[in-house]
């Protein structure tokens, strides 16, 4: 069954079955590999995307639940103000070790960022504690959250 | 029909190609040519993910540094990339003797080569135990000083001036009386023409220009935007995807599968049945999904189907009550524990999976006479000759495209997942991208072994006159690397047991090897001494309780012989506030540790409620590493290893039943969040000793500091990880 869904701003059509989760679809179907299989249940955020501009966890997203809503995967997430505040802090303050999670994680702070422009900790534990990462950057996770916020440079 | 690649090409974020950026560099100015993380935009089926090591034209003076006539720089990186920096921490070894423009730096992965790539401690291309700086550091300084004074010789020899007459700096040589220079790309053919010097001098460590700054990483831009590609993320045209089960019981096998409901899936075209395993191969991950669940599988359980967790830990305490065999003996230990003030315990230590963020996967592509594999694994050799042995082809036939790790953690020193990879794309024709499900991963894991470690000791006056610490697991060493097992003795096992700082002058360390029942186990992040660090520093604690002496105090008594121990353990306490009044329910604890060469002092200060809840506050590491190559990359390992082993303390605990592995995602094998991390401070102190390890010290450090911390507040002796909250509720005191 044709899909048709505008990701990143371009429409993309597809053979997919209405089930199969937005994550596959992404990763296998249209080779778009920046967006990562960490857990397939929700639990971990590897694979987090924005909908509308709000992160969501692609590995249970319905490819036919999305409709035609927006996607913005990692992959375009510069293109916005925060998200690209995001990027600049992430490697500014190295944030990054394996970066296996990091495409989760940015998408997610990226969200938080454009819906919370000044997050405090709370705000930051709420919008982030999705987020797994095994290697353990939760402190530069944080700081750079705050340094993308404030705008000011490392 | 449109490719996969085709489409890859299609969505590739800015269509960017991989000649592009070799040669137009980035905005940073960097030329950053990572081949192989590249989003490959043209490679064909048949072609390498990443370029092959082209010498032909270039100054290629040994295995590691290709310079080109543009004086790009090309370093071809022994030891692999999983989050730990060594991508940026070798390159910055190269580039220091080398004197290379920092900006012309590219990286490439090795290829398997055991004899040109070879890790010198181990003897085969290895990314582990906190290695790569430690065996590296002189073979790599001395092929960038080699190389250097091979440039120098051909510079002096147009100019018909001593060698010696001329310095090096940022990709040029200079001779400073005539105000010529030469970049290293103009040198680069004559230079290849030049006799590698004997006995090259290496730089004093107060001339260098590299090694001890905080440059950034060279592999973090491409982690931002998605562009990486790690092993799991290989596309080839007309490639499939499978996803495997395995048998539920360690040891059994399929014995029937009924695929009648599997076949008739849309999307699912093969299924694959192994000894065993059955995989289901799909035209994506989800048909392949969905066809596995609908596969009827019988399984032949086997010997195993009967070992919990129960008769694991029999088997274990019945093993460490026989005598072991003696590691490290100084003094008499017989005589030294019939007098004094006598301590024992048995510390307690469960399996643990080592669950890195991207799942265990292998590409495969078999051909009726080659083979080749994407993926991404700390043992590239190893997995060519074991992908060779599964595919019936000689070594030679197997290709191996290494890529960035997603986490390693020791689960990619093994090569199951390419193995059975390989017999499930023997089947067909096209390639096929096997992909673990998270619950697979973490029920198919080579566990972190239980251990259990007994401390007997004396006391007298104050201070600990004899010490006899016994350590009963798995021998990991005795399967993975035989002939390193010797004596009867895993020295990894034993590692910060035989190292352990304190003067003592009665010490004994024996080893005892408890292989448990079903389960195989394996090398985790911080490796033997998680076990040692915590069985050590935890008896400590006791022992200073017991002497009624502040645990900081009473383990500075004995480190008149560990001037750098005692340096960091001082300056610990003094960053830490350690002795400094706190609220109730509050404490500190600290954790003194020798491990890879690099000495740690840690304190955590946690807070615990009546109902055993613990929140850690407070983290101060202060870190003497040796020359630190790379001060902030040490820092971020510090800060990442002290969540790693945080979290195992917290939470990290794998069970059997029925011979299963009771745990499956990360709804019940928990990860510490980003709300439950505690401020964390390192200090990395100024050293000149040679670079020790960092990657998996900060591991060691957290779950004994934890645990002290909460001897501390509550006075509760815990003795077994993960930190058990129902003991500290019911307040049971040392």
């Amino acid at each position: 069954m044709a899909t048709t869904l505008t990701i990143n701003g371009e429409q993309k059509s597809f053979d997919a079955p209405p089930e199969m989760p937005l994550l596959w679809v992404l990763r296998d179907i249209l080779g778009m590999t920046g967006t990562k299989f960490g857990c397939g249940i929700a639990q971990c955020g590897a694979c987090t995307v924005h909908i509308d501009g709000k992160a969501v966890r692609s590995c249970v997203l319905p490819v036919s639940a999305v409709r035609d809503r927006a996607v913005t995967t990692i992959e375009a997430v510069g293109n916005s103000p925060a998200g690209a505040k995001v990027q600049k802090a992430w490697l500014d303050l190295e944030v990054i070790q394996c970066g296996y999670c990091q495409s989760g994680q940015i998408m997610a702070a990226a969200a938080l960022l454009a819906a919370t422009p000044n997050p405090d900790d709370s705000d930051i534990d709420a919008a982030m504690a999705g987020n797994i990462c095994r290697c353990g950057t939760y402190v530069r996770i944080r700081e750079a959250i705050k340094q993308a916020a404030s705008g000011r440079q490392s | 029909m449109l490719t996969t690649e085709k489409l890859r090409q299609e969505n590739s974020a800015d269509g960017v190609s991989r000649r592009a950026l070799l040669t137009g560099g980035l905005a940073t100015g960097f030329l950053l040519a990572f081949h192989l993380p590249l989003r490959a935009a043209s490679y064909a089926v048949n072609e390498p993910v990443q370029p092959a090591d082209v010498t032909a034209g270039k100054f290629a003076p040994n295995a590691f540094i290709r310079i080109d006539e543009t004086g790009n720089t090309t370093l071809i990186m022994p030891q692999v990339e999983m989050g730990q920096g060594t991508y940026t921490s070798i390159s910055m070894i190269l580039a220091e003797e080398l004197d290379a423009d920092w900006t012309k730096v590219a990286l490439l992965h090795a290829p398997p080569n055991d004899k040109l790539y070879g890790n010198p401690t181990f003897g085969l291309q290895v990314t582990g135990n906190s290695n790569s700086i430690r065996a590296w550091w002189k073979p790599l300084r001395t092929a960038g000083a080699s190389a250097r004074a091979m440039l120098v010789q051909a510079a002096a020899a147009e100019w018909q001036v001593d060698p010696a007459s001329c310095t090096t700096s940022r990709g040029e040589v200079t001779h400073a009386a005539s105000g010529r220079k030469l970049g290293y790309g103009a040198l680069a053919l004559a230079a290849q023409g030049q006799t590698p010097p004997k006995d090259v001098p290496l730089k004093d460590p107060k001339d260098f220009v590299y090694i001890g700054q905080p440059l950034k990483r060279l592999d973090t831009p491409e982690k931002v935007n998605g562009k990486a590609v790690y092993g799991i993320d290989a596309l080839l045209p007309d490639m499939k995807f499978a996803t495997v089960a395995a048998c539920p019981v360690f040891g059994g096998k399929v014995a029937k599968v009924d695929d009648t409901a599997a076949q008739k899936v849309p999307g699912v075209r093969k299924i694959v049945v192994l000894d065993d395993t059955v995989a289901v191969i799909g035209d994506h991950m989800w048909a392949a999904k969905k066809g596995l669940a609908a596969l009827k599988i019988e399984w032949d359980e086997g010997p195993n189907a009967r070992i919990g967790s129960k008769e694991i830990w029999q088997h274990l305490r019945a093993a460490s009550e026989k005598d072991g065999a003696v590691a490290k003996s100084v003094g008499d230990i017989a005589k030294g524990l019939a007098t004094g003030d006598k301590f024992e315990a048995s510390f307690e230590m469960p399996f643990l999976a080592h669950a890195s963020m991207e799942p265990i996967n292998a590409t495969i592509h078999v051909k009726p006479d080659s083979c080749e594999v994407w993926t991404g694994t700390q043992i590239a050799s190893r997995v060519q000759s074991e992908a060779a042995k599964a595919a019936g082809l000689p070594v030679e036939k197997v290709i191996v495209n290494n890529h960035l790790l997603g986490g390693g953690f020791g689960r990619k020193l093994e090569p199951d997942m390419v193995v059975a990879a390989v017999k499930i794309a023997k089947q067909v024709d096209y390639p096929v991208k096997v992909v673990w499900t998270r619950e697979e991963d973490i029920q198919h894991d080579v566990y972190r072994p239980v251990y259990r470690d007994t401390v007997t000791a004396t006391l007298v006056d104050g201070k600990v006159a004899a010490w006899k610490y016994k350590v009963a697991g798995s021998a990991v060493l005795a399967r993975w690397l035989p002939p390193a097992f010797q004596k009867g003795i895993d020295i990894d096992a034993v590692d910060a047991a035989v190292d352990a700082p304190y003067d003592i002058p009665n010490f004994h360390v024996e080893y005892v090897r408890a292989e448990p029942p079903a389960v195989p186990t394996g090398f985790w992040r911080g490796v033997g001494p998680n076990n040692n660090v915590f069985a050590v520093e935890c008896a400590m604690d006791e022992l200073a309780r017991k002497a009624g002496k502040d645990p900081v105090e009473f383990r500075r008594a004995m480190l008149a012989n560990k001037p750098r121990a005692l340096a960091v353990l001082n300056t610990a306490a003094e960053k830490a506030n350690w002795g400094q009044p706190l609220p109730p329910r509050v404490g500190r604890g600290v954790c003194l540790q020798p491990s890879f060469e690099t000495f740690i002092a840690t304190v955590v200060e946690a807070e615990i409620d009546e109902l055993g809840e613990v929140a850690v506050r407070r983290v101060v590491s202060v870190v003497d590493t040796g020359i630190a190559v790379n001060p902030d990359t040490v820092k971020a390992q510090i800060e990442g290893g002290l969540i790693f082993g945080l979290t195992a303390a917290l939470y990290g605990e794998i069970t059997i039943d029925k011979g299963r592995v009771q745990q499956s995602n990360f709804h019940d094998y928990r990860m510490l969040r980003i709300d439950q991390t505690p401020k964390i401070e390192v200090h990395v102190v100024k050293s000149g000793e040679p670079p020790g390890g960092i990657g998996e010290a900060g591991v060691n450090a957290g779950p004994p500091a934890l645990r002290n911390a909460i001897l501390a507040a509550t006075g509760v002796a815990l003795r077994r990880m993960p930190i058990d909250r129902s003991l500290i509720a019911m307040g049971k005191k040392a």
